[in-house]
């Protein structure tokens, strides 16, 4: 057992997880936080839509994500085929793949957990900063976003534990390449097929680094 | 640093409507039961709810289109709305880091702030470690560091207990005289209206009643409410001379000739009240009966029904002495020199 957790695919596939994880959550907090806002306080006539199409993803089985993610950034996608012209940019079967499959499941983790933080804040708050001259980006670094802070952590920490757990989205849009899009739940997936014992070694490490890092951070953020 | 507005704010059933104008370091108290729009009045002027018509300017430069973060207008809210994430010192210090002073000198200024309004040992406190009294100073330090041209309290006093709101409503007073803006105080209470205002403006019901200094609204009330404010019965009536008919069939003799439709008040202690009808001095009197008595500071306070509904004070001997009770006949006199006659509308 020792030996097989020191097999250099096997840390590959850990590390591999754990940084397209990372730099998911990263992107959700990017594009997340500042969607949450304009759903939780901007009055627009689509804010219904937008809203359901943000939770589309967690009713979507993530192997039909994949087949979207295909279609929208494949080579021939409605995005993909610009990318590719403009910038020789593709995504699909890379590691920017799969951070970008990983984001597109986890981002709904996010939105709801920022958007419910920003609802249960007090606006007025809000209407205090403007009235000592703070405008509207001031204010959101300088009172909202501390006042949500717990909220936009605890959003992080469940969209981080979705997207390292990712699987469909990711073999479908980013394929199985070691080194390269081939992650841990991945290569659980592979083992499991030839060595059922060394499924469960990859599985049990997965489960017990997750569990640490977890705990670590829910300790230090959502402790309150 | 003028104030001269008109605001008008819509919602379904309600409308305000309000001329609001305040000289340079004048304090202006809106006055009003609770719903009257006096703190929509005040979200108006800060920017914060939208107005359907009027205009609001400062210094002859109009601002209604403004965002509220341009229009140098202090708030002191009701609840203070102190940043919880922010010391006190940091909550002062936002206003002028919002006007791009670097932070240690924005930080140095809040400090003068917090200095003046006597809070120097606190400023690293968090809001909810600093007691009521302590929070509204805060609040008002904040208020003052953003240098408002017009600051808005909302309620200054309310959330204070009846000790700090002594103490509090002193300090306040101060504050307000070096500020050389102009104020507007929204209260319910009048005292606290009487004793921080220059100018009083009443307001019912999403439209002003009355204006005037505290010697003339406690002298001359105009509406019920104000009048129950200040503790003076007031009717309205019709003069012709020294007579004035309160109603079809009723009417007293006051001591100031006047004519045509009038007011006319005057103070619960001077209804004197007698088991019988009293002959010779009083030149006005009734018979009344008795419908409620409750205490009144040193006094007893005794409404009475009859052809008017007024109310009396009378010390706790005489309430023996006539057993006052509820249901009880009474007669009620009143001097002409006692009551107060001047012209409605």
């Amino acid at each position: 057992m020792p030996q097989r957790l020191t097999e250099p695919g096997i840390l590959t596939a850990l590390r591999l997880s754990l940084e397209t994880a990372t730099i998911a959550t990263g992107v959700c907090l990017v594009l997340g936080v500042p969607l949450a806002w304009m759903l939780a306080r901007v009055e627009f006539p689509a804010r219904r839509f937008v809203r359901a199409l943000v939770t589309v993803p967690l009713v979507l089985p993530p192997v039909v994500g994949g087949v979207a993610l295909l279609l929208v950034f494949g080579r021939r996608g409605l995005v993909g085929e610009w990318l590719d012209s403009a910038f020789g940019v593709t995504l699909p079967f890379t590691t920017a793949g799969v951070v970008v499959a990983e984001a597109f499941v986890a981002m709904p983790f996010l939105v709801i957990a920022v958007e419910g933080a920003l609802r249960g804040s007090d606006a007025r708050y809000e209407e205090a900063a403007a009235t000592l001259g703070a405008g509207r980006w001031t204010t959101f670094r300088r009172v909202t976003l501390p006042l949500i802070a717990p909220g936009v952590a605890a959003g992080a920490v469940l969209c981080w534990a979705r997207a390292l757990g990712e699987f469909g989205a990711t073999i479908t849009f980013a394929g199985n390449f070691p080194g390269r899009t081939q992650t841990m739940p991945l290569a659980v997936y592979l083992a499991l097929e030839q060595d059922v014992d060394a499924a469960i070694v990859l599985s049990l490490l997965l489960l017990v680094v997750s569990v640490v890092i977890l705990a670590a951070l829910r300790d230090k953020w959502v402790a309150a | 640093m003028s104030l001269d507005a008109r605001i008008v704010v819509r919602r379904a059933g309600f409308t305000l409507d309000l001329e609001l104008s305040a000289a340079p370091g004048e304090v202006v108290a809106l006055l009003g039961p609770n719903g009257a729009g006096k703190t929509t009045a005040l979200r108006a002027l800060a920017g914060l709810v939208g107005m359907a018509d009027g205009h609001i300017a400062l210094d002859g430069v109009r601002l209604d289109r403004t965002p509220p973060e341009h229009r140098r207008i202090g708030v002191v809210f009701q609840d203070y709305l102190l940043f919880p994430h922010l010391n006190a010192l940091d909550n002062v210090a936002f206003g002028p880091r919002c006007r791009h002073v670097p932070r240690k000198q924005a930080r140095e200024q809040a400090r003068e702030w917090l200095d003046r309004v006597g809070l120097a040992e606190h400023v690293r406190k968090k809001p909810r470690q600093l007691s009521g009294g302590q929070a509204q100073r805060v609040a008002l330090a904040r208020a003052l560091a953003a240098e408002p041209k017009l600051l808005l309290l909302d309620e200054p006093l309310a959330a204070l207990d009846a000790r700090t709101r002594l103490d509090t409503r002193a300090q306040l007073r101060g504050h307000l005289s070096s500020f050389p803006g102009a104020t507007v105080l929204v209260t319910h209470d009048p005292l606290d209206a009487l004793m921080l205002a220059d100018r009083l403006i009443i307001v019912e019901d999403g439209r002003i009643v009355q204006i005037g200094d505290a010697a003339t609204i406690t002298a001359q009330p105009r509406t019920d409410y104000v009048a129950r404010l200040v503790g003076l019965n007031l009717y309205r009536g019709h003069a012709d001379g020294t007579d004035v008919a309160l109603t079809s069939d009723f009417s007293i003799v006051t001591a100031t000739p006047q004519q045509g439709d009038v007011f006319v008040a005057f103070r619960p202690s001077a209804v004197a009240l007698y088991p019988t009808r009293p002959d010779g001095s009083p030149r006005n009197t009734w018979p009344a009966r008795v419908t409620m008595v409750s205490r009144h500071g040193d006094a007893l306070r005794i409404e009475l029904d009859g052809p008017i509904a007024v109310a009396a004070d009378v010390t706790p001997a005489a309430a023996v002495q006539l057993d006052l009770a509820p249901g009880r006949e009474v007669w009620a006199g009143l001097k002409a020199t006692e009551t107060t006659t001047y012209p409605a509308g």
